[in-house]
This record gives structure tokens, sequence and C-alpha cells, in this order.
């Protein structure tokens, strides 16, 4: 027996039979998908069904119709596709910048005593506290001055800018024996050897889930990019998706709604990516 | 706790933080300082005319029983938030970690709601929760009950907070999942020669092992509910009925975007920073003498 | 493009060679940008109007650019012109006006723009329940009016007819709006008898300006910063009061704040409904039932016959940058001078749904039959030039109009819960209302 199996069956007893697990489950995927199921349903419905408030919990299959259409080039405007692609190297660009910078910072603040490494920690710490929407005028007066504006890195580097990774990178590093940092020591590692070989296979699982969230909440970004950039070749997918709901107007739902799928596809690519890493990652650090 | 073991020298360190501290630096400090700066300021939304405005924002907050009502409201918003998110997170996340068929699937399905854009969520919200037209009226009908959350407080709130809470369960389940999948097997098969089962294992192994993990995510979750909800408030009611779900920071929204009245926004949110920042560090605190980190 | 568009571009093409300057530009056409808050469909609109214009010269070329919502737009170009970067043109909403008459140096007024370039932008060919809304209390056009719409009565024939009334005569006073919305209860079987969206725009700015009643001092604002807000008074507390009688009898069904009233009529659930003109194009399409326009109910106890109600909607504002060239003001201006024609303007209504802001535009839109093909669509316009512009019914010009609507909003609801009866509703909005107001002028004065 593995340890794997060993460890999946010791959980296995920690609920009273698989029957209680699948129902609570079961329970919970149907109450979180449920809203998801709705926004299909709406996608495949005509146009104005969602304004008159007719949604019924089965999709209409011809609707389905609504999606090749969206994918071909559309004349004059920016194209579905197009927005995507903008949206994943922007969504990419957060995640990757945040993760490196994060785990950097969170390695010097937790392996390290210098002076002032409690000030830097809470100074990191508060950028939790504010978001952009609030610090908006500052923040493009900053990018403007960096002739940032309408730019990719206008876009990405004010939102790499906060420390939810450094916050759970620390919190992970504390649960780090300390007989592992001295064992590395006795071997003569450094303290980048020590990054690269122990800290980093170590963090594994966590850098996953956090991947997964940073490259969400990058693709979910709304205002920042939508007043940073003025070019529409700039425009994300989500920009998009609320450039296609207008009060009074003849907004085309089932549009809206599948462009709200199609805007769900890479990240969910990216969730089956990662959740794969997560059982690949322990396995491997427990060998 | 402090770590007993460290590696000597601060130049390594400086290094490392470089590239951190610029960006936070001139992308978060510096408007942040400008904000605070503004919130004692009396200026008009162009910067044409500022007038140094002294406390002037800040008494007038504090003197506004409807400001201070809010504070209160603002607590128990995101302490529900962050309760229900939480709370629901674990129970998923314990039974999704079990060895069982499909928890790939599971697992896939649980993350899902956060990939959903804000914009369309926001829109079936409030198709689904209308007390006319939307699904859940007629569901609770059969039960008795009369939806009504535009008039009534309680429904108002049940239905801002479940909205909110929705989306950071996928959040909290998946890092709840990579908590539970990075605790060591040889402290589990300890507990396993101990005979120790269902809850007993689960608070006495699994929640102390998790224990960084949840501190963080509460950390998290309070910083959610207090500022990034008020897209889904705004969706739903608008901080009505009344006043009743007017957190903090739909007030700082509306001030700060909509009125474009920047001292009084910049002024709530600075209170608004220190109240988190409060919480944050009384929930350190307790955690340290918990003997947790 | 059809030929009645081809004609529109041959005339406009014709009318821009006579502005000085534009014909005889040379090399590169000068670059506009104008910030916008039209999604949707309008969105596609308005780029066809800037490809119109593309099209018919060749020395300016105009880039429309979708910025959020109308706050969005305003904050995104507020940030713009604080990091020296506005763009030329702004879409603003009306709520706006006050902050935008305030900026002072970032904007140029419309009368400002004219005389600059000696681009001819005349008030007088704006219809002038739309024109006084943007316009100083001498007639300057400090904004060039846009979008618009105004709020009316949307009827359900199909209810209507169940409930035994007659569904070619809408109620045309508060007291048959009363007994239908009963009736359409009791007999008609419908859900929701009568509905609302916009709760103040409705109920007490458009009804004041109806029943030429005041919403705040100074003329609504117009003339001074120092205006105080008086809209509790006795015929507004009457209709609030009415409102909350009918909202327990349950003839009246409250559905939230700003356009969340907008859901129910097209789902068919209400009999009697109060919504922007503007929902015309979705429910159109969307409905399952004979929609019917009427116009806004009046009470006969407080006026005889009623005036017209107040626009809503967006208008354009000319935008100052460091490094802006008197070339690219008038381009700003020619683009204006454009928008301004009543081919444009009545193509515009037409398809969108919006009023016609020019006398042009509707005499247009009437002489090509467009009333006729389409009954209904006339009745806003109807509305607006109803009775006579008094000074209640101009329209308002008080800063952060946007916080104040949600003070009436919030106490409404308050009162609607029985909480509070209509007079305190109304004063304690007033009371908070005011000490908004009176920030505001702290803020701006200089």
């Amino acid at each position: 027996m593995t340890g794997a199996d060993l460890r999946a069956r010791l959980r296995g007893n920690l609920v009273a039979g698989n029957l209680v697990a699948h129902a609570v489950l079961l329970m919970g995927t149907a109450l979180f998908l449920l809203p998801i199921w709705l926004v299909f349903v709406g996608s495949t419905l005509d146009s104005g069904a969602i304004n008159r408030g007719d949604i019924g919990l089965l999709p209409r299959l011809e609707g389905l119709a609504i999606y090749p259409r969206l994918l071909s080039p559309a004349p004059g405007g920016v194209p579905v596709w197009r927005m995507l692609a903008l949206s994943f190297a922007m969504a990419l660009a957060i995640a990757a910048g945040k993760i490196a910078v994060s785990l950097l910072s969170a390695y010097a603040v937790a392996f390290f005593r210098f002076p002032g490494r409690m000030l830097c920690f809470w100074l990191l710490f508060i950028t939790l506290m504010l978001p952009v929407e609030v610090r908006i005028i500052p923040t493009f007066a900053v990018v403007a001055d960096f002739g940032m504006v309408n730019t990719f890195a206008g876009l990405v580097l004010p939102l790499t800018a906060s420390a939810t990774a450094t916050l759970l990178f620390r919190q992970a590093f504390v649960l780090v024996p300390d007989e592992l940092v001295e064992a590395a020591r006795m071997d003569g590692a450094g303290p980048w050897r020590f990054l690269r070989d122990v800290l980093i296979p170590l963090s594994r699982t966590n850098m996953a889930a956090l991947f997964v969230i940073l490259f969400v909440y990058g693709w979910n970004q709304y205002l920042w990019p939508l007043v940073v950039a003025t070019d529409p070749r700039l425009d994300t997918i989500t920009v998009g998706i609320v450039r296609m709901i207008g009060p009074e107007s003849r907004t085309a739902w089932n549009e809206v709604m599948a462009t709200a799928i199609l805007a769900m596809l890479p990240p969910t690519l990216v969730v089956l990516a990662m959740l794969r890493w997560f059982v690949k990652g322990l396995t491997e650090s427990e060998r | 706790m402090e770590r007993r073991t460290i590696f000597p020298g601060w130049a390594t360190p400086a290094l490392l933080l470089v590239p951190q501290m610029a960006l936070t630096v001139l992308l978060f400090l510096w408007p942040t300082a400008v904000a605070v700066r503004a919130s004692v300021m009396r200026a008009d939304p162009f910067g044409l005319s500022e007038t140094f405005a002294g406390l002037d924002n800040f008494t007038a907050l504090f003197t506004d029983p409807l400001y201070l009502a809010a504070i209160g409201r603002t607590l128990v918003f995101c302490g529900a938030v962050t309760g229900l998110a939480l709370g629901l997170a674990v129970l998923l996340a314990v039974f999704a970690d079990a060895d069982i068929r499909g928890r790939g699937a599971y697992r896939a399905a649980l993350v899902w709601p956060y990939a959903v854009a804000p914009a369309a969520a926001g829109v079936i919200w409030a198709l689904l929760l209308h007390p006319q037209i939307g699904g859940v009226a007629g569901l609770l009908k059969h039960l008795g009950i009369a939806w009504n959350y535009k008039l009534n407080d309680t429904q108002a709130m049940i239905a801002v907070v479940g909205a909110s809470a929705w989306r950071q369960v996928s959040y909290n389940f998946i890092f709840v999942l990579a908590g539970l999948q990075s605790i060591p097997r040889t402290i589990i098969d300890a507990a396993r020669m101990d005979g120790a089962r269902g809850w007993r294992r689960f608070r006495t192994i699994l929640l102390p092992m998790l224990a960084p993990t949840l501190a963080f995510l509460v950390v998290v979750n309070l910083v959610y509910s207090a500022f990034e909800t008020f897209g889904t408030i705004e969706a739903l009611t608008q901080g009505g009925p009344g006043r009743a779900t007017q957190t903090l920071m739909v007030k700082v929204y509306r001030d700060g975007v909509v009125n474009l009245d920047l001292g009084a926004s910049a002024a709530q949110s600075v209170v608004l920073m220190a109240l988190v920042m409060g919480l944050t560090a009384l929930q350190f605190h307790f955690l340290r003498r918990r003997g947790g980190r | 493009m059809n030929r009645r568009e081809l004609l529109a571009g041959t005339a406009a093409s014709a009318g821009l060679a006579l502005v000085p300057g534009l014909a005889l530009a040379q090399g590169a056409p000068v670059q506009i940008t104008f910030w916008h808050a039209m999604a949707g469909p309008l969105g596609d609109e308005l780029k066809r109007l800037c490809d119109a214009f593309n099209a018919v010269q060749k020395a300016v070329v105009v880039e429309p650019v979708f910025k959020g919502t109308y706050p969005e737009t305003m904050t995104a170009a507020i940030a713009a012109f604080r990091a020296g970067k506005a763009p030329h043109l702004v879409q603003m909403y009306e709520v706006g006006t006050g902050s935008m008459l305030a900026a002072g140096a970032a904007v140029k007024q419309v009368w400002q723009l004219a005389e600059e370039t000696g681009v001819r932008l005349d008030p007088a060919i704006y219809m002038p329940a739309v024109r006084s809304y943007y316009s100083l209390p001498d007639g300057r056009m400090a904004s060039m009016p846009f979008n618009s719409s105004t709020p009316i009565m949307w009827c359900n024939k199909d209810l209507f007819e169940r409930a035994g009334l007659d569904p070619e005569r809408p109620p045309e006073t508060w007291e048959q709006v009363m007994t239908a919305a009963e009736a359409l209860r009791s007999k008609g079987g419908a859900k929701v008898g009568m509905t609302t969206a916009w709760p103040t725009w409705v109920h007490l700015e458009c009804f004041g300006a109806i029943h030429d009643v005041p919403f705040a001092t100074r003329a609504n604002g117009f003339e001074g910063l120092d205006a105080e807000l008086v809209f509790n008074s006795p015929p507004m507390r009457s209709h609030i009061t009415r409102l909350l009688e009918m909202a327990k009898a349950g003839t009246f069904t409250y559905a939230g704040r700003g356009a969340a009233g907008d859901s129910l009529y097209p789902a068919g659930e209400t009999g009697i409904s109060f919504n922007s003109s503007g929902i015309r194009a979705a429910v159109v399409r969307d409905a399952r039932f004979r929609p019917m326009a009427a116009q806004l109910p009046y009470d006969p106890a407080v006026r005889a016959t009623p005036n017209n109600s107040i626009i809503g909607g967006a208008s354009l504002w000319t935008m100052t940058a460091p490094d802006r060239s008197a070339a690219e003001y008038k381009a700003v201006a020619s683009f204006l001078a454009f928008l301004a024609r009543p081919d444009t303007d009545a193509s515009w209504h037409q398809r969108t749904g919006y009023v016609p802001v020019t006398l042009g535009g509707a005499g247009l839109s009437l002489a090509q039959g467009y009333y006729a093909r389409n009954p209904g669509a006339d009745i806003p316009i109807r509305q607006l030039n109803r009775g006579e512009v008094t000074v209640n019914s101009k329209g308002l010009r008080l800063g952060r109009l946007t916080e104040i609507r949600a003070i009436v909003e919030e106490e409404f609801e308050t009162a609607l819960q029985g909480k509070q009866n209509a007079g305190a509703a109304l004063d304690t909005a007033v009371a908070r209302g005011n000490k908004v107001l009176r920030e505001f002028e702290k803020s701006v004065s200089r």
C-alpha cells in the first residue's frame, strides 16, 4: 500500500462512510453550480428571455448555435477570442508575477532576521486593505507618470502590487520545521539553494492553489483595465461582457450569457490543470 | 512563535524584498498616501481647488449616527460572510479530500463559481432572487414564506450575505483542500495508531494543522467581505431597503466613484482600513495566545 | 447603406464644407477621442454615428471608446484629466451636470467652444425641455444635449382588458391610476397592479415639474449653489402618501431603486409601470403582450393642466488638456455640429428609442412617417412639449444629485416598511439632502 492510498483511506474513515460524503458533496455541488447552470441555460434562450424573467431549468438546444457564432470573427468589433487571449495573458502575468514576487518577499520575512523586518511585513500587509476602486485616481496618475497608460504593463503592474500571496507563503513557511533548515545548513546549503531545493518543492500545493486564485482574480478584473486602457485592442473579456449589458438597451442576453460561459473556460482549464498538480505535488513530496 | 533557525545577513533578504517593495511603494503606498492626504482636504473632483479641512471629514463621519450604525452593520455582514464562506468551505473540503469516487469532478465543480464573471453573476442573482419573477420566491412561497428582500431588512441581508459568500466558498475551498493535502502522512498515521476517529480527529489533528491556512483565510475573507462585496450589494439592493444592507464600503464607493466626494470617501477609507487592520491584529493576537501561528 | 442614409451623408458633407477650416485641412486628420457609457446595441449605434461622421469628411476622425457605466466614465475622465490626458469629449449623465458646471477650466462649455472656434452651435434648434436642462440661466448652452429620455407610463393592454378596463384609454389622472390599479389586481388577476422604476426621478422630480411645484429653491438650483431642497411641500407629501396607501392596499409594488424597477414590465407581470421612455426598443422586442405607452398622469387638485416632464439621459462635455490645440477644439465643434443635424438626430432617435433632442429631428421623423409606423413612439416627445417650460420644469441643477436620489429612496423605503409616514420621510430626506448640498457648495467654491 502506498503512502497516498493509506492516507486517503484514513481520511476516508473520517466520514461515516462514503454515502455521507457523496450526499454532502452532491448537495454542495448542486447549490454552487445552480447559478452557473442558469447562466448556461440563459445563453441558449432567445435574446430577450432574461429581460422577461423567462428562464427555466432546461436549455434550448437550438440556441446552442450562439457559440460558433460568437467565436467567428465579428465584422468591425473586437472578436471574443481576442479579448479572451488578452485576458489570458493578463491573468497569467498577474498570477505568475505575484507568485514570484511574493515567494521571495515571504522567504525574506520568514527566514531572515534584519532590521525593519516586521515593518516590511506590515507595509506589505496593508496592501490587502484598499481595493483599487478607492485609489484609482492617484494610481492612474502614477501609471501615467511612467508612461504606462494604454500598455500591457500598465494593465498588469498595479494589480500585481498586493500581498495576498505573501501572506499565504508566510503562513505556509511557518509550518516548515526548524530541523529541516538545520539539516540544510549542515549540508552546506546557502539561502538560495535552500529556497530552490527545499522550500519551493514544499510549497507546490500552495503555489498551485494560489495560481488558480490569482489567475481568476486577474481574469475578473474590471474597473482598472477599463480605466487604464483606452485602446479597444486592450479590452479584456470582462470589459467586453459589461459592454454588452446596456440598461434601457436591447441587450442580447443570450450573447451576454454565452460570452460569460466562454469566459469561464480558460479559468476552468487552469483549475483542472492545477488540481492534477495537487495530487502530484503531494505524492512527490512524500516520496 | 519565532523561528529559531534563521539565515544570517541582511543583504540577501534586502535583495529578496526589492521587487515586492518597489511595486508596493510605487503602485500602492504612494497612491494610498495621496488618498489619506485627501481625507484631510476638501477638494472638487477635478483637483482644481483644494483647501485644508483638518479633521472636518472625520468629524462629519463620527457625528453622523447613520455612519456609526453602518460600522456595526458592516461587522455583522463581514462576520456572516466570513463564517458562512469558511464553514461551508471546510465542510466541503474535508469531504472532497476523502478517497471517494469522482472527487476530481467534485473538486473542479466546487472551484467553478469563482470563475464566473461578476457582472454575469450579478444579473443571475438579481433574477433568481427577484421577489416577483425569481425562482427563489416561488420556491419559498411553497414553504409559506413571503420573499420580498426589496422591503424586508432581514431577507435583504440574507440575500447579500448569501450572494457574497457564494463566490468566496470556492476561494476558501481550494486553499483548505491544499492545506489538507499538505498535512504530513506521519501525523495522520500517528493519529490512526491512537485510534482517533471522526470529529475528534478533525478537531485534534486536522484543525491544528490547518490553523495557519485558516488564519490566512480569515484575514482574506474579512478583507473580501469588507472591501470587495459592494458590486454584489449594488447589483441586488443598492444598500437598501432603507440602509439595511449599506456597508461601509458601499458608502465609500458611492461617495468616491458616484458622488465624487473625494474627501469624505478618503476619510471613510481610512476608517475602514483601521477597522480591518484592528480586526486582523486582534485575530493574530488571539491565535498567538492559543499557541497557533 | 440604404438610400435615406446615403442622402443624409451627402447632405452632411455639404453642410460640413461650410465649416471654415475643416474643408481646407491638409495632411493627417485630427484624432478626436470620445468616451461614452453606451453599452449593448446602443454602443453599436453610437459607433455608427461616429463612422458616419468619419465617412462624410476627411479632416477629423472620431474614435468612440466605451468607459463603463456613467459614474465609471466620469471617474475615468477625472483621473485622465488630473493626469493631463482627458478625452476630447465625454458623455456625462444628466445628474452629473451640476458637478461638471463646477469643473471650471476642465471643460469648455458649448457657448465657449462655439465662440472660440467660430463653429455655429445654435441653442434655438433644440427642444426647450431638453435645452434648458443643459443651459445656464441666461440661455447659453453648457453641454451638448445627446441621448435623452423621459419617464412615461407603460400599460399592459392584455391585463387592462382582463380587468375590464379600456385598453385604448390609459388613465390620465392619479385618481384614475388608482382605480385602474385596483381593478387590475382584483379583476384582472395581475400579480402587480402598478410599479415604478426611478422612484425619485418619476415621483418627485417629474411630479414637481408636471405640477409646477419646486424641488429646490433658487429655480431648482439653476440660479445658485446655495439652493435648498423643498420637496417636502404639501403636494409632494400627498403624492407620496398616495403611493404608501396604494402599497398598503397591494395595488402598488415597490421594485427597487434606480432602474431596478425595469424588470417587471417586460415580464408582463404588471398592469401599469413607470419607466424611462428609453426601454421602448427592449419592450417592443421582448414583450409577450400588447404594450402601450402613455403620458405620466397628473393630479388635477394640484394643477389643472399638466406641464412638461423632466428629461434624463446624458449630454456631451468638451474637456480640456494642457497640450490641446485650437484645431482639435475645432474638430470637436464640427462633430457636435454634425450631431445636431436633423438627419443625424432623427436617425439616432429612431434607431435607439431615445427622444429626438432637436426640433428638426422630431419634425423629420414625423415627415418620414415614423410615428405612424410606430404608434406610441411620440408619447415622450408630446409629454416633453406639454404645457410650458417653467422654472420648475427646466430640470434640476444640483450637485451630487445621485446622492440626493439615493437618500430619498432610502427614506421612501423606510416609509414603505411602515416605519415612518410620508411627511417624516420627506422631511428627513430634505434635511439630509441639504447637508449634501452644503458640503458640495463648500467643495467647489474657490
